[in-house]
């Protein structure tokens, strides 16, 4: 099993900028670990801390439960691919692969072995003699990646590596890590600030947000259940419906809205009187009108997207709703302009207190 | 030829070619010519030109290296030229490696003020104050001698005065084109090759240097040449051991009164530094238009 990383009440400033603040996460031997958050949240500067690159100015790293804080990124177990993956233009391939062996002293022919065997992992054999820039953007990145499990990593630290990529090949991409990871076994930390590559990727994801960390769950937890509006507004599409809370019984709270009162499941600490929002999912949303929370709304239009249709709706106040429609439902399909009402169940909607 | 009247169209298009030319003609290859000219005649007496005397000859170039004084201060320029060029390298690799990736703005801002700011001040009076610095009764002695690591004042002027004028004389010429070519590097790659564990040694020879090595040619060959064309320091802080190439065919011009010989010095020196940069950007694997970005 591969080594764990523990971050304990971490914090990063640089100068005036405070980038990360108390952070601590468990990741766990093995696990596909990624961190979600929108650019300049602190993202790169975790991975930073622990590859050693920087020190943190308070806090602790653990690598396999050993205290590594202080030591320097050749004395970790950790191998980082950059976000510009940092290849050496002026080596050919094999080279840049296998440099991790060669600062080790290991003995050319033994290198190359290496080298070939590695090529084939990453599905480019015959590759070893190109230079980089003969190589397209997806080969790049399986060199990086080479490159980095080369020194036979316990922890591989990964900052974007796909975001360079187009549509196509980052969804190829992502599949051919996934199982990389599973292969190898090594613990993975993955950055990205694209909450859908997130959710397919990953074991677990910890959300940030300028710098603090909002929640560390699974894809299914993160998406059924936010921990706080940042993270139910990141992670997925949701409606949000802002209000007061008139009460909370039974773990529902009901929330007084424009749109009259809204009620969902209560999110943590809420009480009455708080300032908190109602957030459905759009999938949730439907044009059915048995349920308890019921809004009225004005159709703008309908979005085919295969297996669903995404309604675009205006309430009132110019307040958008979208509802995600199943083909089954769209045999009473509302028209452009057409008065409608929408509707969702208190089970399916989240209430959240104002972040 | 053709981009430039596309882009400043038929009338300044063609005076910029005319003004180049012209330039090129009169300032580059006339002077060149006439020195090739004066090289392979005799100095005779104003009578004697355009007798039977005034043929072509390559006696002022067998002259030189059959004078084995002139030969002996013509090899000793060319490598000492090439040490100060060394010495030149590593003083200022290090530098221009904190400049280009480790130093703060502030840091840097304060750096290249005080490697600037004399260059501000004439290349002569810049030699004086070495002059002045490492005269025997100097400033230099004189704190050697206050904290007793020496016990007699030394002699600097000489091979170790030229020495010390000219890479002080020719830092910045190095500095910056190795400067320049290192700040393109990436971080990320120097990054990279210390997560892979990487010495500081070999992350320099693998990565920097590679990326660097147009710079470095750069340098190395302005270096040479300004060292093996330098009369000013060597003429200060020099001493008659320490004669310098130039030094010989300024007397050739102003004292001997024998231009012809004169010229053939300077030509010899001349296809020496092209010799020179040849060389180097062979040594280094760079081509010239490298060179030139
Ligand atoms: N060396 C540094 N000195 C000063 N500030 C820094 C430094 N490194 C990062 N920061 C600041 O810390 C914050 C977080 O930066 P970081 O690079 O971690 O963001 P990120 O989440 O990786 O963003 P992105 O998705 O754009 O890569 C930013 O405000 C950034 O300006
Ligand atoms: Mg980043």
């Amino acid at each position: 099993m591969s080594h764990s990383v523990d971050l304990i009440d971490i914090e990063m400033i640089f100068g005036q900028v405070r980038a990360v603040e108390k952070f601590s996460a468990s990741v766990e031997g093995g696990e596909f670990f990624s961190i979600l958050g929108p650019s300049g949240c602190g993202k790169t500067t975790v991975l930073r801390l622990v590859a050693g690159f920087i020190q943190p100015t308070a806090g602790r790293v653990l690598i396999g439960g050993k205290d590594v804080t202080g030591s320097g990124p050749h004395q970790r177990p950790t191998s980082m691919i950059f976000q510009s993956l940092a290849l050496f233009p002026l080596m050919p391939v094999w080279e840049n692969i296998v440099f991790g062996l060669e600062v080790r002293g290991i003995p050319k022919a033994e290198r190359r072995k290496r080298a070939e065997e590695l090529l084939d992992l990453i599905a480019l054999p015959g590759f070893g003699y190109r230079m980089i820039h003969e190589l397209s953007g997806g080969q790049k990145q399986r060199v990086a990646i080479a490159r980095a499990l080369a020194v036979e990593p316990q922890v591989l630290l990964l900052d974007e590596p796909l975001s360079a990529l187009d549509l196509k090949l980052r969804q190829h991409m992502r599949a051919e890590l996934r199982a990389l990871q599973k292969r190898t076994g090594v613990t993975f930390i993955y950055i990205t600030h694209d909450q859908s590559e997130a959710l397919a990727m990953s074991d677990r994801v910890a959300v940030m947000s300028a710098g603090k960390l909002q929640q560390i769950a699974t894809p299914r937890e993160l998406y059924a259940n936010p921990a706080t509006s940042f993270v139910a507004r990141f992670v997925g599409e949701t409606n949000e419906f802002p209000g007061r809370v008139r009460g909370v019984s039974d773990g529902i709270a009901a929330v007084e809205t424009r749109h009259g009162l809204l009620k969902g499941r209560a999110g943590p600490g809420l009480r009455a009187g708080d300032q908190a929002a109602v957030y459905v999912r759009p999938e949730a949303v439907s044009l059915e009108t048995q349920n308890d929370n019921r809004i009225e709304a004005e159709a703008e239009r309908l979005e085919f997207e295969g297996a669903v249709a995404i309604l675009h709706a205006k309430a009132q106040d110019g307040q958008a709703v979208l509802a995600a429609i199943a083909h089954r439902g769209l045999g009473q399909a509302p028209v452009s302009g057409g008065a409608i009402k929408l509707s969702f169940t208190p089970a399916e909607a989240l209430v959240l207190a104002h972040g | 030829m053709a981009s430039l009247t596309a882009r400043f169209g038929p009338g300044l298009g063609g005076t910029i070619l005319l003004l180049v030319g012209l330039w090129l003609i009169g300032m580059v290859l006339a002077p060149n010519l006439m020195m090739l000219d004066f090289s392979l005649r005799p100095n005779l007496m104003p009578n004697q030109i355009g007798t039977d005397a005034d043929r072509y000859t390559l006696a002022n170039f067998i002259a030189l290296f059959s004078d084995s004084v002139h030969r002996a201060i013509f090899f000793k320029t060319v490598w000492a030229s090439a040490l100060v060029t060394l010495t030149t390298l590593v003083v200022t690799y290090p530098l221009a490696f904190w400049l280009a990736k480790i130093a703060t703005p502030r840091g840097m801002a304060l750096a290249l003020v005080a490697l600037i700011i004399p260059f501000w001040i004439n290349e002569v009076l810049r030699t004086l104050a070495w002059y002045i610095l490492l005269a025997f009764n100097g400033p230099l002695n004189a704190v050697l001698l206050g904290l007793g690591i020496i016990a007699e004042p030394v002699r600097w002027f000489g091979d170790f005065g030229v020495l010390a004028g000219m890479v002080y004389a020719y830092i910045l010429f190095m500095l910056f084109p190795i400067y320049n070519s290192i700040s393109t590097l990436e971080t990320a790659q120097i990054e990279a090759a210390r997560n892979l564990g990487a010495s500081t040694v070999r992350i320099h020879r693998r990565i920097v240097i590679p990326h660097a090595k147009a710079g470095i040619a750069t340098g190395c060959v302005f270096t040479f040449m300004l060292a093996a064309g330098s009369y000013v320091a060597p003429a200060l802080l020099g001493s008659p051991g320490s004669r310098w190439f130039t030094e010989i065919i300024y007397n050739w011009f102003f004292e001997g009164g024998n231009w012809n010989r004169g010229a053939a010095y300077a030509l010899v020196l001349l296809v020496l530094c092209m010799l020179v940069v040849l060389a180097a950007l062979r040594v280094f694997r760079v081509n010239l238009a490298d060179v030139a970005k």
